[in-house]
């Protein structure tokens, strides 16, 4: 083994030290590990995982099932291959026995996505695939091309390697080296994983994304995915030494490495004759070519014998012999001294893609192989792919007639050999995929890419059936290991999932507040003070809003606005109970319900006036909830004018609670009659609050004397800190949950799961009897929903008052199942734990399997009689503050500002913005059009935005969004990271608009003449934000 | 990943969308003059064809419109886009 003097594409002029299995080794730049290490000797690579036979590099490319190896340096990565991995200096692995092992710190570097559009993406830049990018470029088509190699740039010399001059040089030409496509779905969508800066090694640059992948949509594809080598069973066939021909090939002229000094060559057809022609041709001795077919093609036997090799016609290798590497090989009886045992059992064309695209697959005789049939994709195959060797090929033969099949191996993966194939077919296996679950072949790292057309020819020839008769197991993706980091890319960390927050987060986070993950919301849990756990800080904000005064922000919950004639008649057909009824400045508690009965969501519902509602959600549904509406307005009752516009980031909310809250509002605002009667319960009345425009609702989800205020998002803040200037406790959501808890009230998802009614939860009163019909009431008479034996909630009193019952354990009834603990919490004002329950028949006690006993009790703990809601008769109002800081406005991306190479971010704060429902078309479907400063925005067929100061009747959303503008001429480039959408001029000129995804949000885009206009809910607007930055990293 | 087909906005990733199982699945007119199995019918039961099957999916990352496809369950290819309230075509 050495290097021979010229050929190969490696800089002979650098020299690149590393390690392997704890010995320095010497490469050059153009190596790959196993090139480097065959150049140095290094046979074995690994060690087979369950028989523990000594294995070697066995192919050149990404078939390899042998050198799988561990690299340790610059990071951990398991089960790499040695054949695939770029040589860099400072690299250091070791071999492996089956299983790898993971880092035990995080990966420092940088992953990303991208998407790409084009007319032809072409996989793969052989002579074949370049080709046809050739030809798809002269059409003036947007070409991607994607090869697994280096660029050409990089291997001028490189053996098969395309025109470097002739690729890639179309306008709209993007070529993507180091590029594998891993699979291939529907409608031609294709991902592919880019490997940017492994090559590098610890060289590699911390910035740039180490691999990304790509999500190509394509309008055609063309497959010219080659073809890999078969090996052939003999027994032996696992030594190091032996290695498919072409691979020898391969590592000659691609890296100048002779694998061995003196080689026999077994072979069933023309291909491995070249490659005997060129080894010998550069100095290696072959011993001889044994040919399966009685008769080779004359022209290549006549060039083998000319070059001094004998060509043993007709015959078979029956053995490779050795102590733990090929020492000499059996041809018949003679046994021939050799080094290296290069085997050629024809070639499979590589379908794996064009299998995934859905096409057909045909056994070809005259191959041995399966060939691409039918595909209903925009997809053709080229080149070795589809099954044009360019050779001449023989009966194909897969294992060598024995006695003994035990050594004879199929996968070398899995140390799977002929004989437990056989072993398979005898217990009566006869389908393909029940012979690779029996016997692991074809499961490995290498997903069987040299043993799974074996195996299939096997399972045949055991069970009597034609050749291919067997079938093929399925080819699924990914066609290589792609590793978890690519495919979450920069979706990690604090980008993992977008986290919500509101126009007071800040606040909450300078105040220590601890945060409580709502869906995707961040909510403050609980203002822990110095010395405080969580018990002590629940109780402490508890007793707060019990005695004194405390306030929550309530901003996360969803609304609605619903607006039009019939809006009246939709919420009553939505809601459990009337809403019809409700005079205009009131405000009314409701349930929805499937049209299964269970409990959908619950919350409030307010009349602004007699065709306007606004309508509160719980927190998590806000989305489920407008969908819902959606879904029964467009689908089942279209003849409702009505419609509905989500508000909830339009408007900050503020829960302020307790007996002392009457006092603040009145401080806060002085235009504002709050007494009992001027400002009854489930009322609201619109005023100023700090000097900021406000609603507030008379309502309380804790029994108390509170209300809510709510102002727009800008000036959220600043009421807070009104608020918070007036002695008022806050608190978060724990103490939100016992407090309502306490007055039995239950929380949708919490006290029920999907299978709860109205009636389980003790809310009869909610359910209408007087009108006709609405979702979920003709299932309330179903005999299983009425059932008098179902779940309902109770209260439950530990006997042990300190005694703290498990949410979610399950409660007996002697040594029956009766039911399960739905909420628990100690309770300030009950001074003892207690919990809420859903509990099947009567019972006076319940015990958990732990033996903790608790008497059941009504749900409601707390103030059954309602007094205090209502606050003092008359109360002393604490003498006033002596007014408030003048308000101020903020946006949710204050200060947000970047610029990059080509780029440039910023947020454009407070634009005005009206939602406008018509049926009179305001612009043509997806586009925006600026008439002076307004611009007006197509959103949906009946709905748009107008987006600027021009005056426009609609629901106000200003606040409900905020801006970011991207300009530069790498705006696209940018967005590509995380938008779907064609991006091209051409397809996306400025004008164009779009609902869409960013990230993982929802946005507004709007294509303008330098860039574009980004609009984002103000919740999501910090995450994309950030994102944004992130995309940003390398430009 | 499908490239579904809104009716309002174009070929957008499935991603974009909800799927909103069979279509033509009417509300009953009258639940209350039905029988606990007629109702148990419309509640709980619905095709599952290989071939043709005419779903609704929401644009809901989009214009938020409902609508509704034929698609071929085998191939996912989707044969027809059409509006709610629209009969379904006849496939050939
Ligand atoms: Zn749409």
């Amino acid at each position: 083994m050495s290097r021979h003097p010229e050929l190969g594409n490696i800089d002979r002029s650098r020299t690149l030290r590393f390690v392997f299995d704890g010995r320095e080794y010497h490469g050059h730049p153009g190596d790959t590990l196993a090139s480097a290490l065959l150049a140095n000797g290094v046979r074995r690579v690994g060690t087979s995982t369950l028989l523990g036979r000594p294995r070697g590099i066995f192919s050149a490319g990404a078939e390899e099932p042998n050198a799988v190896v561990q690299i340790e340096e610059p990071f951990p990565e398991p089960m790499v291959l040695a054949t695939t991995t770029e040589l860099y200096d400072g690299l250091v692995a070791r071999s492996l026995s089956g299983r790898g092992r993971l880092a035990d710190r995080p990966d420092p570097c940088r992953y990303d996505a991208v998407h790409a559009h084009c007319d032809v993406l072409v996989v793969g830049a052989g002579p074949a695939g370049a080709a046809a990018a050739r030809a798809a470029e002269s059409t003036g088509a947007r070409v991607i091309i994607a090869d697994s190699g280096p660029p050409a740039a990089d291997r001028t010399r490189a053996y098969s390697a395309p025109d470097p001059h002739g690729l890639g040089t179309g306008p709209q030409t993007r070529v993507l080296a180091r590029t594998t496509v891993v699979g291939y779905y529907d409608d031609n969508y294709l991902v592919a994983v880019e490997r940017r800066t492994a090559h590098l090694g610890l060289d590699a640059p911390p910035d740039l994304a180490r691999e990304r992948v790509w999500r190509i949509r394509a309008k055609r594809v063309v497959l010219a995915t080659g073809a890999h080598e078969r090996p052939i069973a003999f027994a032996g066939n696992d030594l190091p030494g032996v290695m498919l021909a072409g691979s020898a090939r391969t590592y000659l002229h691609r890296y100048g490495v002779l694998p061995g000094h003196r080689a026999v060559v077994f072979t069933t057809n023309d291909s491995a004759y070249a490659t005997a022609l060129d080894l010998a041709a550069a100095g290696l001795t072959i011993a001889a070519i044994a040919d399966s077919r009685p008769e080779p093609a004359q022209d290549w036997a006549d060039r083998a014998r000319a070059a001094g090799i004998e060509v043993l016609a007709g015959q078979l290798v029956t053995e490779a012999r050795g102590d733990g590497e090929v020492a000499s090989v059996l041809v018949g009886t003679r046994e021939l001294p050799a080094d290296l045992l290069l085997v050629s059992g024809g070639w499979n064309p590589v379908v794996h893609l064009f299998s995934q695209s859905g096409g057909t697959l045909r056994y070809d005789e005259r191959l041995g192989a399966l060939v691409p049939g039918e595909s209903p994709q925009a997809v053709e195959v080229v080149g070795a792919a589809g099954g044009d060797l360019g050779h001449g090929s023989g009966e194909p033969l897969w294992f060598v007639p024995a006695g003994d099949y035990s050594r004879h191996f199929v996968d070398l993966q899995r140390d799977v050999t002929v004989a437990d194939v056989w072993r398979a077919t005898g217990a009566g296996l006869t389908s393909v995929e029940h012979v690779k679950r029996y016997t692991t072949a074809g499961t490995a790292h290498d997903q069987g890419k040299t043993s799974g057309a074996l195996t299939s020819a096997l399972v045949a020839h055991a069970t009597g059936v034609a050749p291919g008769g067997a079938g093929v197991t399925t080819f699924r993706a990914p066609y290589l290991p792609v590793s978890f980091a690519a495919l979450a890319g920069r979706d990690r960390g604090a980008l993992h999932d977008p986290v919500r927050i509101t126009a007071l987060h800040d606040w909450h986070a300078a105040r220590g507040a601890l945060f409580e993950n709502v869906g995707q919301w961040r909510r403050p849990w609980y203002y822990p003070r110095a010395g405080e756990d969580m018990a002590a800080a629940v109780l402490r904000e508890c007793r707060a809003a019990r005695e004194h005064v405390a306030a929550m922000d309530a901003s996360t919950l969803g609304k609605i606005d619903v607006i039009g004639p019939d809006a009246a008649e939709f919420l009553d057909r939505l809601y459990t109970n009337l809403m019809s009824s409700l005079a205009v400045g009131s405000i009314r508690y409701g349930v929805m319900c499937r049209p299964d009965g269970m409990v959908f969501d619950d919350g409030t519902a307010i009349r602004l006036a007699e065709d306007h509602y606004l309508i509160t959600t719980t927190t998590g549904n806000a989305a489920a909830v407008l969908d819902w509406m959606e879904e029964w307005l467009q689908t089942e009752w279209p003849d409702l004018r009505v419609t509905c516009t989500s508000v909830t980031e339009q408007w900050a909310t503020v829960a302020l609670v307790g007996p002392g809250s009457r006092a603040v509002l009145g401080d806060l605002a002085p235009g504002l009659a709050v007494d009992r009667a001027g400002f009854p319960f489930m009322t609201w009345r619109e005023t100023e609050v700090a000097g900021i425009p406000a609603r507030v609702c008379r309502i309380s989800f804790s029994g108390e004397l509170a209300y809510e205020i709510n102002v727009s998002s800008w000036y959220g803040l600043s009421l807070w800190e009104a608020v918070m200037s007036r002695d008022v406790t806050p608190y978060g959501t724990e103490t939100m949950h016992v407090l309502r808890a306490e007055k039995g009230y239950p929380i949708v998802g919490q006290d029920t799961d999907g299978t709860t009614t109205p009636q389980d939860l003790g809310m009869e009163w909610i359910v209408s009897k007087k009108k006709p019909d609405f979702l979920g009431k003709r299932s309330f008479t179903r005999r299983d929903t009425a059932r008098p034996d179902r779940r309902r909630l109770v209260g439950l009193l530990p006997r042990d008052p300190e005694a703290l019952l498990p949410e979610g354990a399950a409660l007996l009834a002697g040594d029956r199942m009766a039911g399960h603990v739905t909420s628990s919490y100690p309770s300030a004002a009950l001074g003892r734990t207690f919990a809420l329950a859903l509990v099947s028949g009567t019972h006076t006690t319940l015990t958990t399997r732990s033996g903790v006993a608790a008497d059941v009790t009504s749900s409601v703990l707390y103030d059954p009689g309602n007094t205090r809601r209502d606050g003092a008769e008359t109360e002393t109002a604490a003498p006033p503050a002596g007014g408030f800081e003048a308000p101020v406005r903020r946006s949710p991306l204050a200060g947000f500002e970047a610029e990059f190479d080509g780029l440039r971010l910023a947020e454009a704060p407070f634009l005005t913005q009206v939602n406008v429902r018509t049926g009179t078309p305001l612009t043509p479907p997806g586009t925006a059009v600026t008439d002076g400063e307004t611009t007006t925005v197509w959103l949906g067929p009946d709905e748009w935005l107008t987006v600027g100061p021009g005056a426009a009747r609609g629901v106000d959303v200003s606040a409900q969004r905020t801006a970011i503008r991207i300009t530069g001429p790498r705006a696209r480039d940018l967005l590509a990271h995380g938008c779907a959408l064609d991006l091209h001029p051409d397809v996306f000129p400025p004008g164009r608009c779009a609902q869409t995804l960013l990230a993982r949000t929802q946005i507004i885009l709007i294509a303008e003449s330098d860039g574009f206009l980004v609009l984002v809910r103000a919740s999501f607007a910090a995450y994309l934000g950030a994102w944004l930055l992130d995309a940003a990293t390398e430009f | 990943m499908l490239l579904i087909p809104c009716p309002w906005c174009g070929a957008r990733d499935e991603v974009e969308f909800h799927y909103g199982g069979q279509a033509h699945v009417a509300y009953p007119e009258d639940p209350s003059a039905l029988s606990d199995e007629q109702w148990g019918r419309y509640l709980f039961f619905r095709e599952n064809p290989e071939g043709d099957f005419a779903e609704r999916w929401s644009h809901s990352a989009g214009c938020r419109r409902w609508f509704n496809v034929v698609r071929d369950t085998r191939s996912n290819r989707i044969k027809h886009v059409y509006l709610p309230g629209e009969p379904r075509p006849v496939t050939p």
